[in-house]
């Protein structure tokens, strides 16, 4: 039983390195607009007119050979967008106003007749403001909710994490480490921070960094009049919807980096001008786990010692029952001859994850994610994929590489496939495996919780939004308790695979 | 568009895991009824082999987020 303590601070040291959460895809968050009059889509050749009149108005996507005609009175006013060979016509009239983005033969033309008139080039700041309290979208919010953060929030508190941050060699002012208190931000109860340190911001609970010719020294605060500081326009690239965050401040507006991410943002994310490696919500959660577990089992250690040949009591009457289900159960049938070999890995994957999975399920505490994070999944598949591979015997390698009884054609289709089997098919489902099912699980909690704010229309409609309180309080604690399961499958699902990729490559054949 | 397609790519692989879990869980349903002492093997290796199924689905899905 001691040695499971040191697998258990092995893996947690080495979820530790990959400290950052691979986001997944990054969610639309659209932004939305009130009162939103005069939508046009257009694709064709003669096309795309807009007449909008009101408080927000006036959207014009256009593509085709003439395109893109956007007439817009308001506060708010006149977006277009064209692609086209004549293209982009833009007039507006109102206090903020005349946008216009216009590729092809023939340049946009924008007429602006007042206050912040015509910007012919990007400027996102005080038009699309990415509002929260216009439109609820579940999808974006339980991503949102489910993901990794550079705080840890309990309620409307945040408590604050340190921050380290690399800036990357090629960026501005760059190749050097930040370390501070994500506190230095003062995040709101929704994780935006109201003040930038160093050229870094929080948006929605996560570091970024500001682009461009921003301040860098210090704090600054950050003001945009009575708008909010943060401001996401929807881009096309590639034929791809993305989001591009940018931040206003002082009549200018900052392109701000997309999240961190393992991969660097080279599968979509978005490049990124800094690497992340902070410790964030996740790693304070794996490390509470990790020493609880260790106190928990050193606890039980001790307790087969000073209470031999005596029946258990307590926590060890307990743990006694599941760890001997995983040894007869998983170890001994797949393992063979060497189960005890392996007992210390098996038992530290399954109460590791288990206990991870629980510790996510504790509401009100923060709610962390960490085995629905795909960097940590890929950790635990990578230590079941190095512990198979080191352990494979020359056997295992000759049915990968040079399948016994097979004429030479044959082999030929069949070693690459079992080449793929073995060095990626196995390692990556156990990783989606878990993530899968524990981001789903989280995700679906928190819509259900969001069908509150569906209902209410986020505030507009109180009444229903109250009395969805029960029916959504009774659909999350079902999903709860379906999910109390699935986190003893799952760990279950991850140990017993793991024993049968080890039982696989150390069987002993008799030809 | 892509974004819609790859979704109804993700459910097409989703309906073939579902088809394949479901004969899983009802054999071992009727195995455990022929036998019912060997319910532990029989569990054992009906979760096994439903997560190996689930793996396909899982890189179906998996694809879809990349391609969308």
């Amino acid at each position: 039983m001691r040695k499971l303590g040191f697998i258990f601070l092995f893996v947690s040291m080495a979820c530790f390195i990959s400290a950052q959460q691979h986001s997944t895809k990054r969610t639309s968050t659209q932004s939305t607009q009130q009162n939103h009059q005069g939508h046009n889509h257009d694709h064709g050749d003669h096309s795309g007119h807009n007449h909008a009149k009101g408080d927000h108005s006036g959207h014009n996507h256009a593509k085709g050979d003439h395109s893109g005609h956007n007439h817009a009175k308001g506060n708010h006013s006149g977006h277009n967008h064209a692609h086209g060979d004549h293209s982009g016509h833009n007039h507006a009239h109102g206090d903020h106003s005349g946008h216009n983005h216009a590729k092809g033969g023939h340049d946009g033309h924008a007429h602006g007749d007042d206050s912040h008139g015509g910007h012919a080039h990007q400027n996102a700041c005080g038009h699309m403001v990415h509002d929260h309290s216009a439109e609820f979208n579940p999808g974006a919010v339980a991503f949102h909710h489910i993901s990794d953060q550079n705080v840890y929030s309990i309620g409307p508190i945040q408590i604050p994490l340190p921050c380290i941050l690399y800036t990357h060699k090629s960026a501005e002012g760059g190749s050097k480490f930040d370390m501070f208190s994500s506190g230095k931000f003062k995040p709101d109860y929704h994780g935006n921070g109201s003040m930038a340190y160093n050229g870094y911001v929080l948006y929605e609970g996560s570091a970024r960094r500001v682009r461009g010719n921003f301040n860098r020294e210090g704090l600054v605060e950050l003001k945009n009049g009575s708008h909010s500081v943060y401001a996401v326009e929807e881009m096309q690239e590639n034929g791809k919807k993305k989001d591009q965050l940018y931040l206003c401040q002082g009549g200018q507006s900052f392109k701000v980096d997309s999240k961190s991410t393992l991969d660097g943002g080279l599968f979509g994310g978005g490049i990124t001008s800094f690497t992340d490696f902070s410790i964030t919500k996740n790693v304070v959660s794996m490390l509470l786990v990790s020493l609880f577990l260790f106190w928990l089992f050193r606890k039980v250690a001790r307790a087969y010692k000073t209470r031999k040949g005596m029946a258990p009591t307590g926590v060890q009457g307990f743990l006694e029952p599941i760890f001997v289900f995983i040894q007869d159960e998983v170890a001994k049938p797949f393992l063979g001859k060497r189960w005890e070999e392996f007992i210390p890995i098996l038992m530290a994957l399954f109460f590791f994850i288990l206990g991870l999975n629980l510790f996510g399920q504790v509401p009100f505490f923060g709610g962390s994610n960490v085995t629905g994070s795909l960097s940590v999944t890929a950790v635990l598949a990578i230590v079941a994929f190095l512990v198979t591979t080191k352990n494979g015997n020359k056997d295992y390698w000759k049915h990968i590489f040079n399948m016994p009884g097979l004429p030479a054609w044959v082999k030929v289709i069949v070693t690459p496939v079992e080449m793929m089997g073995a060095f990626i098919v196995k390692p990556l489902t156990l990783m989606l495996r878990l993530f899968g099912n524990m981001t789903a699980g989280h995700m679906v909690i928190v819509i259900f919780v969001g069908l509150i704010f569906i209902f209410g229309k986020n505030g507009m409609n109180p009444a229903a939004g109250w009395g969805m309180v029960v029916p959504s309080a009774l659909l999350t604690m079902f999903m709860m308790a379906i999910e109390l399961l699935v986190a003893f499958i799952q760990a279950f699902v991850f140990t017993i695979l793991t024993a049968s990729y080890i039982g696989a490559a150390t069987e002993e054949h008799h030809h | 568009m892509t974004g819609s397609l790859a979704a109804i790519g993700a459910g097409l692989a989703v309906i073939g895991a579902a088809i394949g879990i479901g004969q899983i869980g009802g054999k071992a349903m009727e195995a455990i009824a022929r036998q019912p002492e060997a319910v532990g093997d029989i569990r054992a290796n009906m979760i096994l082999m439903a997560a190996l199924v689930e793996g396909a689905a899982l890189i179906a899905i998996l694809l879809s987020f990349f391609v969308g």
